[in-house]
């Protein structure tokens, strides 16, 4: 309940941002294709009485795209755009400039104010003013990373999305929503006995998940404003591997009530059960292509686990076309989301790395080299992968660009963290970045 | 020999723990068990002892263990499964639930699916030996329930197996 809150209050507030500055997106991309963006942040005026640094946190959230490079700002601290000097950061090689204020008001919000700066124009791309509560200080820290990305990009910003693990903490296992940084996480619901397979509704308002708490596996799914949940798939034998349909009327899920594990469609309320493929091995881990015309799904059908892709309706629904040929161990497929590509679980000797795959020229990229990775999930943007991994036998959370270039662990969380799933973008979301 | 010791004392162990947990609430229930078992005379051990408690009895004996990547059930472990295959064919109304396990290399999801295979194959091999359908339900706990924990060839070898657990025991 009180995430729900927070977030209809964060929307209510980002409308009620004011003076919106906001210059024409004519900038097209600073140095394209690997080039990294050259962008200088300001630490804000008066950031040093907050309970947060603003700054700091939108430094992370670019710096983990792999698209930025920050430029120092070497002992300069523009907070106006009079105060800027900009031949000197044309010679650090800054394209942008970040600059801003701070005021802590009596009641106890806080007073921010950002501006995004052309450095060779030496004109503004964009900003804005708003009060913010001193608790929503990091959210407010995302929205501006997200404005800024977009600004820079032309791409989708992705940090006010939410990502959901699971936690681990001696025998406690909790089913967490974190901000996309990994900070802000809290527990939707704990339990004695393991939780997998979080998978959020196309709107962000539910979370699938298996849960063993019966003595074997349960498809749940939990309404996040309400905490109510419900079991969806509890037939004979084991229910998982639960995925949305892109309408969130559906979900795909893995039931053996014919044996082995094979593949089921359901109603989102546990309703109108119906088979979806049928094969002599496992079928597993589907995952709903964009148009939600096909999925695709990890099959050992050929001998090794493989995915496979099948059409869901049509003249050739049913019929499954395998995809990954390198190598004998090939699982937990995801489509990006513009469904060109996917990305999925790769064995390399005895390593488990993230790869990504090109549906049309079937290129395969490997983009990890570490030991135990699993669980690949794209953001919404489909620019960077988030996964689960090891380091000196805990689970951590790491984000991987897509392209490979750059890798950084979610470091926040404690405890044993595995599953993730990134979160939608959500319409509020997408809709409030340029008020004018 | 190390490794031999580790396992008895995880038997011991997980065995200990079992009986722990069902002593208070399930002892009304185990000896109803008993008694309609004794009736019908089929494997009782006698002395009031469940069978499936004795153990000296084979049915005292509950997991499976499979080697890597495998679902067949190793021939050592043949006359364990048809033990308790025979004794669901007579006592018509006992019921088991099959856990199959994995070792916690790869998916989870995957994991899941293999255990299932393993569970199934101890499923098929009851159900050809007398046992009926309804009397058991075959599920997964993939890798999820370690009962070794740790990376290396003891602990994942440990944790490949299927455990046969009577009603009243889950």
């Amino acid at each position: 309940m009180r995430v729900f809150t927070r977030y209809c209050y964060l929307a209510l507030s980002l409308l009620l941002w004011s003076a919106q500055v906001h210059a024409t997106l004519n900038i097209e991309i600073f140095g394209g294709g690997s080039k990294k963006i050259p962008v200088a942040i300001v630490p804000f005026s008066q950031e040093e009485r907050l309970p947060q640094s603003i700054t700091a946190i939108v430094s992370a959230d670019l710096e983990r795209t792999g698209l930025f490079k920050m430029v120092g700002t070497f002992g300069q601290t523009p907070h106006e755009p009079g105060d800027i000097v900009y031949a000197d950061w044309q010679s650090r090689g800054a394209s942008a400039i970040v600059i801003g204020s701070t005021h802590l008001l009596p009641d106890g919000r806080v007073d921010v104010r950002f501006r995004l700066m052309d450095v060779a124009k030496t004109s503004q791309i964009t900003g804005f003013t708003g009060v913010v509560p001193s608790d929503q200080l990091r959210v407010a820290a995302h929205r501006i990373a997200d404005i800024i990305y977009e600004a820079l990009t032309g791409d989708m910003g992705v940090f006010s999305t939410r990502i959901a693990f699971v936690a681990k903490t001696g025998n406690k296992f909790a089913l967490q929503i974190a901000d996309s940084d990994g900070y802000n996480a809290h527990s939707i619901i704990e339990y004695s006995e393991p939780i997998i397979s979080p998978a959020w509704s196309p709107d962000g308002s539910k979370i699938a998940y298996v849960s063993f708490e019966n003595k074997k596996p349960v498809i749940y799914v939990q309404t996040l404003a309400t905490r109510e949940r419900k079991a969806v798939a509890n037939f004979k034998g084991s229910n998982s591997a639960p995925a949305w349909s892109p309408n969130g009327d559906k979900l795909a899920v893995v039931l053996t009530l014919h044996g082995g594990s094979q593949i089921f469609l359901i109603n989102a309320d546990g309703s109108g059960l119906q088979r979806l493929a049928q094969s002599p091995g496992i079928d597993t881990e589907p995952n709903f292509s964009p148009d939600g015309r096909s999925i695709i799904f990890t099959s050992d059908r050929g001998g090794s686990p493989q995915i496979y892709r099948m059409a869901i309706s049509g003249g050739n629904a049913g019929v499954a076309e395998r995809l990954t040929f390198e190598g004998s161990y090939n699982v937990s497929p995801r489509f990006s989301p513009d469904g060109k590509s996917f990305t999925y679980i790769h064995r390399n000797g005895d390593r488990f790395n993230i790869a990504l795959q090109g549906l049309a020229n079937r290129q395969v990229q490997l983009l990890t080299d570490s030991k135990f990775d699993e669980s690949p999930s794209f953001a919404p943007n489909g620019k960077m992968i988030l996964y689960a991994t090891e380091i000196s036998g805990r689970g951590i959370l790491s984000v991987v660009s897509s392209d490979g270039q750059t890798k950084q662990r979610l470091s926040s969380q404690t405890g044993d963290i595995r599953e993730p799933s990134w979160g939608p973008l959500l319409k509020s979301q997408r809709n409030n970045h340029f008020i004018n | 020999m190390k490794k031999l010791l580790t396992v008895l004392i995880i038997c011991l162990l997980s065995a200990c723990a079992s009986q722990n947990k069902q002593s208070a609430e399930v002892d009304d229930r185990a000896m109803a068990g008993g008694g309609s078992g004794s009736q019908d005379g089929a494997g009782a051990g006698g002395f009031g002892l469940s069978p499936l408690r004795d153990p000296n009895n084979i049915l005292s004996q509950r997991s499976v263990y499979y080697d890597y990547d495998s679902y067949t059930i190793k021939s050592e472990y043949r006359e364990l499964v048809l033990a308790h295959a025979r004794y669901l064919r007579d006592n018509g109304d006992a019921k088991v639930l099959l856990q199959g396990n994995t070792d916690d290399r790869g998916s989870r999801e995957y994991n899941l699916a293999l255990g299932q295979k393993r569970a199934n194959s101890v499923k098929n091999a009851m159900l050809l030996s007398g046992a009926r359908d309804q009397q058991i339900e075959a599920v997964s706990l993939g890798e999820e329930k370690p009962r070794a924990t740790g990376h290396g060839e003891s602990a994942w070898a440990e944790n490949r197996r299927t455990d046969i657990l009577y009603q009243g025991e889950y």
